[in-house]
């Protein structure tokens, strides 16, 4: 729709600004208590929303840990950061990995119970970790996995979503591109690495963003296998931070928010083009 | 180059008393270097055929051999034959250039190899200055082009051609025509080539192949399909507009076609119902002769398409434009020579013999 009438381009222009406000403003509002000192934010009634001028220390004190001026230990951010990056980067990798393997096996291979196999995958769809969290517990634990990148991983490796996503792109691929490559002497594997994976490349990218934010929101699962600090991810961090009688230092507290929020925001931002292509494009 | 032979070749799919069978025991030779066209309506099973010669598909039964060696259960790679795709099956992601090398590399044809063959190919096709694009850059004709080349430079002793001309348009479809025909005649490669236009088949084929359901019905040079069609299938699919087909009961020098009676020039083969085929063009307007009331009329060119019935049954004519064209609903006498009859059984609808 193309149309241009003043009162109708302005007010497409309120509905947008607010709705940038109401998506930006908590940001905003994490990052003004970021910069200013812990004593400002719980004696200032309301919140100041002009950036205050203790930005610097915060950060580094959210980063690196140590004590506050309160006496409170801030565990240190970053060694946290590692660990969700690491496992985010697992996460989103091996479901990768192991949904294109499925799903190519699905549609270009004929073996028995082919159909079986494709709604068994599929139905797991119903059952998301929340649902089989105490079974998943029981064999992650009894594998000796608690406390490792393997146990934080490894359970949400398994995709549904992803696996579907590349068979219906498969799908999509004309069968004589298939021939014309037995043609040319090229086997499935050859096949998969010379001709599948390049066009799905745009798949890829799309569902490496979205698998890359679902593993580093991971909050429950690795509240369950880690008991050590040296595995916890950077959220279940910023909860550390809250808990606990003595006074919280919101300041901190949002810094670490933001810097939890940066690498997520970092990988949207470099994959934006691929992202929204792979979910929009179906041209082969 | 190699032969090809088809024999007792049967596609069924699936297994068991009721698998559709979509092929009935095809035989045919293709000598080394001809060219041959398999023509039919669509679900004929020409592609099917061809697939099966390509080893896309399996033969359910009998024997397919390229170059004497039978190759049923051999892969496709390894046929020694190279495919042009209908919509050219190019890899959307690869250059030109990469597209026509792939083959190579699989088969591990030393670079240098790969360079000359490709270079050589991009020259008879007029690639060159392609060679770097991507087939979304390239319009359809060049893309068919960029097909050829994928099949030329594998150097094979066949080229099967699946509907290569189809998504091309009328004029380009003419041009690249004369190019495979020249190209033909420069590599003198064994050619299958499938198609469902009757001109292309006529104008490409050294030799033609009619199927329909699955079976040929007339294997032949195209003079000989288009002078002495085998069946009544043949005399309405190839030419156009087709072969006049009248059913009636001939009797020495007379046919009695539905309310008429018409005079033959010379005596049917024999007495009893039998189906009288004439071309548009063999039927001449003349003083005396059966009488052909006309509906309308067609106005191509060169010539002009007379509709008309006889006897009630209709009856198509083919006539110089020059002439003045009869009004509706007039009569005109029209008569055939000897030579141009055509006699076909009612019943197996196949042509008697002479």
């Amino acid at each position: 729709m193309v149309e241009h009438r003043p009162a109708l381009n302005l007010l497409s222009h309120v509905v947008l600004i607010l709705g940038v406000l109401i998506v930006a403003f908590p940001v905003y509002l994490t990052f003004v208590a970021s910069t200013q000192s812990a004593q400002d934010i719980a004696t200032a009634r309301p919140v100041s929303l002009l950036p205050g001028s203790h930005m610097l220390e915060t950060y580094k004190l959210a980063l690196l840990g140590g004590n506050t001026s309160t006496g409170s230990l801030i565990p240190a951010a970053a060694p946290m950061l590692w660990v969700s990056l690491v496992s985010a980067l697992i996460i989103a990798i091996g479901k990768i990995a192991i949904s294109l393997l499925s799903a190519f096996a699905i549609v270009y291979f004929r073996f028995p119970l082919r159909g079986l196999v494709f709604w068994s995958i599929f139905i797991t769809l119903m059952l998301p970790v929340e649902v089989r969290i105490s079974p998943t517990y029981a064999v992650v634990s009894n594998l000796g996995m608690l406390n490792t990148y393997a146990g934080l991983t490894v359970p949400l490796i398994a995709s549904a979503t992803a696996t579907f996503v590349f068979r219906q792109f498969f799908l999509t691929v004309p069968d004589e591109l298939v021939e014309a490559a037995r043609i040319d002497g090229a086997g499935p594997l050859r096949f998969f690495k010379d001709v599948l994976l390049p066009l799905s490349a745009t798949s890829i990218a799309a569902l490496f963003v979205i698998q890359f934010i679902y593993g580093w929101n991971q909050y429950l699962w690795p509240l369950l296998v880690t008991t050590s600090e040296d595995k916890y991810p950077i959220v279940m961090g910023i909860k550390r931070l809250i808990v606990g009688e003595a006074f919280v230092d919101w300041n901190v507290v949002m810094a670490t928010a933001l810097l939890a929020m940066l690498p997520p925001a970092l990988v949207v931002v470099l994959m934006q083009k691929w992202f929204v292509k792979g979910l929009v494009d179906t041209e082969k | 180059m190699a032969s090809i032979s088809l024999r007792q070749v049967v596609k069924r799919y699936g297994s068991g008393p009721s698998a559709p069978t979509v092929i009935h025991g095809v035989s045919a030779e293709v000598a080394d270097g001809e060219f041959i066209v398999i023509v039919g309506p669509s679900g004929c099973g020409k592609s099917t055929l061809l697939r099966m010669v390509a080893g896309l598909e399996e033969v359910s039964e009998g024997d397919i051999a390229i170059g004497g060696r039978v190759v049923n259960q051999v892969e496709p790679a390894e046929r020694d034959i190279a495919m042009v795709f209908q919509n050219y099956a190019l890899y959307p992601h690869m250059s030109v250039f990469d597209n026509m090398a792939y083959g190579l590399r699989n088969a591990r044809v030393p670079i240098a190899e790969i360079r000359t063959r490709v270079d050589k190919a991009a020259g008879i096709l007029e690639l060159g200055s392609l060679l770097d694009r991507k087939p979304r850059q390239l319009s359809g004709g060049q893309r068919q082009r960029v097909a050829m080349g994928r099949a030329i430079v594998r150097q094979p002793s066949v080229f099967l051609f699946d509907e290569p001309l189809s998504n091309l348009d009328a004029k380009l479809r003419a041009q690249t025509r004369l190019e495979i025909r020249k190209l033909h005649a420069e590599l003198g490669v064994t050619s299958l080539f499938v198609t469902h236009d009757q001109v292309e088949a006529m104008t490409l084929a050294q030799r033609m192949v009619v199927m329909n359901g699955g079976r040929i019905e007339q294997i032949g040079t195209p003079e000989e399909v288009y002078a002495r069609p085998a069946s009544t299938f043949v005399a309405s699919f190839i030419g156009s507009p087709p072969m006049n087909l009248l059913p009636g009961r001939a009797e020495g020098q007379r046919f009695t076609v539905g309310t008429a009676t018409l005079d033959l020039p010379a005596a049917a083969p024999r007495a009893g119902e039998l189906l009288l085929g004439v071309r548009p063009e063999h039927l001449q307007t003349q003083a005396q002769g059966w009488a052909l009331r006309t509906d309308m009329q067609e106005m191509l060119g060169a010539e002009r398409l007379l509709y008309g019935q006889v006897g009630g049954l209709p009856l198509i004519l083919r006539v110089d434009a020059t002439l003045a064209p009869p009004a509706p609903g007039q009569t005109v006498h029209v008569g055939v020579a000897a030579q141009h009859l055509h006699w076909f059984d009612p019943q197996t609808l196949k042509r008697i013999t002479p």
